[in-house]
């Protein structure tokens, strides 16, 4: 579903359909890391949806611009190097702007202004009326760089207009100027000439005098230091790590479970009267537990749906989003690639997998979120079944140490080790045989910077309102097919086909079955399940590792699916399946030889 | 010699890089022959190394940094003023 048609956003029937009439159309374009959405959220304020490029997960955000007496359709175009694509955001940028535009508003950074000048060259070759901002001014004088604008201006053909967009100076001035905006000059050329012309623009209009490293470099450069760069990483990942359980805890404890509580329990023990104990009556509420609703247990749509989804899941969506926007506004993410790079590389992944990895520890549904980082759908698709099989969520670990515990906490220790070895071995298995190609690490690294809190926020809220338009109709309309096949009985039927291959493989007695399928949409009630069927110490550490092994929940094969496409997405989860179900029949095996 | 073969703090100047894919990438960032660079480090385990241009960091893959053909250079010039 789109976010067009989504019920939950107000604003959808106020984005004009662009070209022509009132309703102009410009393009907000420029290199990664130049501050182009410092810019979009200061000209458009927060009436703006960020949506997918068709047919890829490349977003991209769209706003209304005031602008003069008129409104004007503001597209913030993925950040690109050169238009002779060399990643999938670069061809979207290609694309978007080969569709035309009324004008192109292109941001240029100061401080690296030669690289810089290949794609805004490459934009101004396609001729569109456009007006360039020169953003990082202030930064660029600092690093002994000056521009001579008025000659770049000329040589250029178009108006420029200095800025510093985290502060917001020069903004008005660049709306001003957007009436002015002509197109250039320039014909479409080849790269050596571009190249040529660049080098001629540059020794006429910027001056550098030469300086030496910083503080602030010093700084940058021991983040990318084998030791200290290392420490770093993990005491980053920590910090971050405590701030997100602190805050979606405190989220959930302090605002979603009294709300819920207080509010909406009230709400659906007045419709579970009213629908008495009928067929609907356990779609909407589900089953009652000691006589009462229970918001993780009664399994409804209305009842645990809902609750799952806003009381348990928004808030850590909140909390990572919160952090991750910090880092990359920061500048440190690629840092973090760099030093994780090594590993992740033999995975057929780059460094920048790191990042949802140690999320999907908190809950795997950011986790696979975040493999958006990534660049190509091999590296997206590796990453997400890596997250998903291997990286036990928190509701996960907590069950595990309830059934195993009282074996032992050897036997809570050996399930994180057998899931790290599965994670390795998966993860290469995966990089040897699946087809495509994933690409190397070459990457830009901003300097730090601290964050615009109005770019944070605003980027926080796009993030956040993705989410409750594209995942939660899923998410909510999963949990309704798995509560209409459990009416059915569809899944105790499901558990007894599947019992004879429990008992030959995993050695799992047939009562297993159950909550073995159930384990498929609900791993706490599974585990829940399982203690007391008095299984012994091997089978219970086989059962908890197969359950690990499978979706953490249904929202995290729903975010799946929406992530990687229904194919890749069924993909995953036979992988999944089936490393579960080697890895619980060798540890059968095993155990039977001891 | 290649830019990964360079020593940390050492400047050196680039001879030509990998055609292909990571040529266009190296190239589209603005790391392209006759650029001075400075190795800033290189990660263990065949991690990435990282350099620096124009007081810009970029981060390259071993492989990748093996094929840039560099020679050493004092690190006083190769600024966008000599060009």
């Amino acid at each position: 579903m789109s976010c067009r048609d989504c019920q939950l956003c107000s604003n959808k029937k106020t984005l004009c359909s662009g070209g022509g009439g009132p309703c102009e159309k410009i393009l907000l374009m420029g290199n990664p890391n130049v501050g182009k959405s410092v810019f979009f959220s200061r000209l458009t304020g927060v009436r703006a949806l960020s949506s997918n490029y068709p047919g890829t997960t490349v977003g991209f955000t769209e706003g209304i611009m005031q602008y003069g007496s008129d409104e004007a359709h503001l597209i913030d175009v993925p950040g690109a190097y050169t238009l002779d694509p060399t990643n999938e955001a670069e061809e979207i940028a290609h694309r978007i702007l080969n569709e035309g535009a009324d004008k192109v508003i292109l941001v240029i950074d100061a401080t690296a202004l030669e690289r810089n000048l290949v794609m805004a060259l490459q934009v101004l070759e396609h001729g569109l009326p456009t007006v360039i901002a020169l953003n990082m001014v202030d930064e660029a004088r600092h690093r002994g760089v000056l521009i001579d604008i008025p000659e770049l201006e000329r040589e250029l053909g178009v108006p420029i207009v200095p800025t510093v967009a985290v502060t917001g100076q020069g903004i008005s001035d660049l709306i001003t100027k957007l009436d002015e905006a002509r197109p250039s000059h320039f014909k479409p050329m080849k790269k050596e000439e571009r190249w040529r012309v660049i080098g001629g623009i540059i020794a006429k209009v910027q001056k550098v005098t030469h300086r030496h490293h910083t503080f602030m470099d010093k700084i940058e450069d021991i983040s990318v230091q084998p030791v200290m760069g290392g420490l770093l990483g993990l005491l980053v990942l920590a910090v971050s790590f405590t701030i997100i359980r602190i805050v979606g805890e405190g989220i959930i404890s302090y605002i979603t479970d009294p709300l819920f509580e207080k509010l909406w329990l009230p709400v659906l023990e007045k419709i579970s009267v009213a629908t008495g104990s009928g067929y609907f009556h356990d779609v909407l509420i589900g089953k009652l537990v000691g006589g009462a609703i229970d918001l993780e247990q009664s399994l409804g749509v209305l009842s645990t749906g809902i609750y799952v989804e806003f009381g348990m899941v928004l808030p850590y969506i909140v909390a990572f989003y919160a952090v991750l926007s910090y880092l990359e506004d920061f500048g440190y993410l690629p840092r973090l690639a760099v030093v994780f790079d090594a590993l992740l590389h033999r995975f057929g992944i780059h460094g920048y997998a790191i990042i949802p990895t140690l999320l999907g520890f908190g809950c795997n549904v950011p986790g696979i979120l975040g493999t958006r980082v990534l660049e190509s759908e091999r590296e997206r698709f590796i990453a997400a079944t890596l997250i998903s099989v291997g990286i036990p969520c928190v509701s996960i670990q907590a069950m595990l140490t309830a059934t195993l515990g009282r074996f032992g906490m050897g036997y809570v220790a050996a399930v994180y080790v057998t899931l790290f070895f599965v994670w390795l071995v998966i993860g290469r298995i995966m990089n040897l045989t699946l087809s495509g190609f994933s690409p190397e690490l070459i990457v830009e690294i901003p300097p730090y910077r601290l964050p615009s809190v109005k770019a944070w926020r605003a980027k926080l809220w796009f993030r956040i309102k993705d989410f409750l338009c594209e995942a939660t109709p899923l998410v909510l309309g999963g949990i309704l097919l798995v509560n209409l096949l459990d009416t059915a009985g569809l899944l105790d039927g499901a558990a007894r086909l599947l019992s004879p291959v429990l008992e030959k493989i995993l050695g799992l007695p047939s009562a297993a079955a159950v909550p073995i399928v159930m384990g498929m949409f609900r791993k706490d009630i599974a585990m829940g399940l399982l203690i007391p069927l008095n299984l012994t110490a091997h089978q219970m550490f086989i059962a908890v590792i197969v359950l690990a092994m499978t979706f953490p929940c249904i929202a995290t094969f729903v975010v799946l699916w929406k992530e990687l496409g229904w194919k890749r997405m069924l993909a995953s989860s036979v992988i999944m399946l089936s490393a579960a179900l080697i890895t619980g029949g060798m540890l059968n095996a095993i155990f039977k030889m001891l | 010699m290649n830019l990964q073969q360079i020593e940390d703090g050492k400047f050196a100047v680039i001879k030509s890089i990998p055609t292909g894919e990571a040529g266009q990438r190296l190239e589209a960032l603005g790391l392209r022959a006759g650029k001075e660079v400075e190795k800033v480090s290189g990660m263990p385990f065949g991690g990435p190394i990282t350099v620096m241009l124009d007081g810009r960091h970029f981060a390259i893959a071993y492989g990748v940094a093996e094929e840039v053909e560099v020679a050493e250079s004092a690190g006083q010039g190769g600024g966008p003023d000599e060009l």
